[in-house]
């Protein structure tokens, strides 16, 4: 059942559940961090409405510096005026920034231990019709392994406001992904979020199997647990928004009390959240694990729904998975 | 405004004092760059003993004016300026490119004082500083920025990208110094990859460009202050400079570009230099 504690969206399994693109939360997250820090700058490259940051340019032009298509100027610009004591919000689509621009953020923001907060949007296949140029799917596995960065992956729009709030007050380098369909609204305001935790979304008595998820498929694991519970198989969800710093102690529990994983997200599984969370379990508590995610191919065009049940992320493939890794136990 | 003898003795004194410590830090060292530390010598030491507003026993101190060292290759150049400025002892400069050194090969910020941004990778100085131009004009802030780069460090497309928008945002607060050596690793630039017409194509980017030989401390300085009187575009001051200069088998070869000299090689370098090329005849040491 879903965690109680967690004050999900009650009407979560309707039919007619509330969907907004994830991207929504930012553009509001940095309207009101523009309101609460005068500090607080946004540069983009030529994708003001896209990244949603029209609504800040608007409210604070002499703050939003547009750049063009000019992704490795942008983070370098923001690396100067982080030094220099703003908080530049960087934004443009993820493949391009951070990942044309990978090297600067490492020179000049990482390592130089600038202030700069980089959001990546569209990332995942379920860009859609764009097709693999524009979606992003390895840019989880390129900024955490840079020392200094942490990796923010909210789930829904609301999350993503709060993520982006919290990128604003965390002093130091934050990346914040983001997606570009609507995805169903799964949290509420009364949702407890904190950078560093993994909130469990959905507890069952004897679980056999901890799904952990991050992104817009937090969603698809809720209905696949649903669905394993008619089926008479316990899991627990839990929603690993922070990849970067990791809840090391949630995670370490969750493999405890069920002795499997399954990871879940849209990236490739190489380097990814779930490599992430293996990392983790190896030295702490190492159980059997299945990693739902891009196994080392690229996207195409086509319908976000299409292709996350193509390329296997979806709540079939899911609840797979957990049937898979409960056979190794 | 003409430097008065004494202030331009001063100025010459410190530079061959810089060139001689550069030279006996790379034997140190036993790796590092030669040709360019010693060929902007002379610009370091005019903007470290005359041109910025600095107080070197306040590195952090918010008004002072910003040095962004872009081609950071160059460093040993800037940490010597920088001790003899008195940001950190003189000692300091045996421990360069070693373990456990704030002098690290390449800068990292604020390791040691004085050091506003890490640089080496390049076409990224130009850009940052241009972030700190943006950041002192919405504070109001009185402070420049000045940003020095190589001729080479132009064939990034990131420092272009940065040009074009220091052009469209009519950065004034912010000054470029170009060491237009003509070098880099793989050769001579016109044949690396043409950079001509430079100055036409700052120009058509909308900046103020002027040309100075980089030897000439009255140019540097008159160039630099002409950059404050314009307020209407940013300014690049292309410094004609001899790569290696002071050091007579050292001068316009970029084969020592990117290498140190050897203990033999630097001590002949550092005769040269305390005899003025043979100008002078005994050795102040």
């Amino acid at each position: 059942m879903l965690n109680p504690k967690a004050k999900l969206n009650p009407k979560l399994f309707d039919a007619d559940v509330e969907a907004r693109p994830i991207r929504d939360g930012y553009g509001e997250g940095l309207v009101v961090a523009g309101e609460k820090n005068p500090n607080v700058v946004v540069l983009c490259a030529d994708l003001t409405e896209s990244t949603r940051s029209e609504a800040f340019a608007k409210k604070f032009p002499e703050r939003f510096f547009e750049v063009g298509v000019a992704e490795q100027n942008m983070v370098t610009i923001a690396s100067g005026l982080g030094i220099a004591g703003k908080i530049p919000f960087v934004s443009s689509y993820a493949t391009f920034s951070p990942g044309r621009n990978w090297e600067q953020i490492r020179t000049t923001v990482t390592y130089n231990d600038s202030n700069v907060k980089i959001a990546g949007h569209h990332s995942g296949i379920s860009v859609g019709p764009d097709g693999a140029t524009h979606q992003a799917i390895e840019d989880i596995a390129t900024m955490r392994v840079l020392a200094n960065m942490k990796v923010f992956v909210p789930c829904d729009a609301i999350e993503a406001r709060k993520a982006t709030l919290a990128a604003a007050q965390i002093v130091g380098p934050v990346y914040v992904r983001l997606a570009r369909e609507k995805s169903a609204v799964i949290t509420t305001e009364d949702t407890p979020y904190s950078p560093g935790k993994a909130e469990v979304f959905w507890e069952s008595d004897k679980p056999e199997v901890a799904v952990v998820a991050c992104g817009q498929l937090v969603y698809q694991s809720l209905l696949a647990a649903k669905e394993l519970e008619k089926d008479g198989i316990d899991v627990v969800v839990l929603n690993n928004q922070s990849v970067k710093p990791m809840d090391e102690a949630g995670l370490i529990n969750a493999a405890k009390s069920c002795g499997a994983v399954v990871t879940v997200e849209e990236h490739q599984v190489a380097g990814g959240m779930g490599s992430a969370v293996a990392e983790l379990l190896a030295r702490k508590f190492p159980v059997p694990m299945e990693f739902v995610g891009m196994q080392d191919v690229y996207g195409e065009s086509g319908k976000p729904n299409e292709l996350i049940e193509k390329y296997g992320m979806g709540v079939k493939d899911i609840k797979e998975a957990v049937k898979k890794v409960i056979s190794r136990k | 405004m003409v430097l008065n003898d004494d202030k331009l003795q001063s100025l010459r004194d410190t530079a061959v004092k810089i060139r001689e410590t550069i030279i006996e830090t790379l034997i140190e060292a036993g790796s590092g760059h030669s040709a360019g530390p010693m060929g902007m010598a002379d610009v370091f030491t005019a903007f470290y003993f005359h041109i910025l507003n600095h107080d070197p026993k306040k590195p952090d101190w918010p008004d002072r004016d910003r040095l962004i060292l872009s081609n950071g290759h160059i460093c040993p150049v800037l940490y010597v300026t920088l001790a003899y400025s008195g940001y950190f002892p003189m000692e300091e400069l045996k421990t360069l490119r070693k373990l456990n050194s704030r002098l690290q090969g390449h800068p990292h910020r604020k390791s040691p004082p004085g050091i506003e941004t890490t640089s080496g990778p390049l076409g990224s100085g130009l850009s940052q500083a241009i972030g700190m131009a943006l950041a002192a004009r919405l504070d109001k802030a009185k402070y420049r920025i000045y940003c020095l780069t190589s001729d080479g460090e132009h064939d990034e497309g990131n420092t272009w990208e940065a040009i074009m928008f220091a052009g469209k945002n009519k950065l004034s607060n912010l000054t470029v110094v170009i060491d237009r050596n003509n070098i880099q690793i793989d050769g001579f630039t016109e044949n690396v990859m043409p950079l001509e017409p430079l100055k036409q194509k700052y120009e058509s980017f909308g900046w103020q460009v002027l040309e100075i030989d980089g030897h000439n401390f009255n140019a540097i300085i008159d160039a630099v202050n002409e950059a404050k009187a314009i307020h209407e575009k940013p300014t690049v001051i292309i410094a004609h400079t001899i790569p290696g200069k002071g050091v007579s088998f050292m001068e316009n070869d970029y084969l020592w570009h990117g290498k140190p000299p050897t203990r033999e090689e630097g001590e002949k370098a550092l005769k040269e230099l305390r005899t003025l090329q043979g100008k002078i005849e005994s050795e102040h040491q």
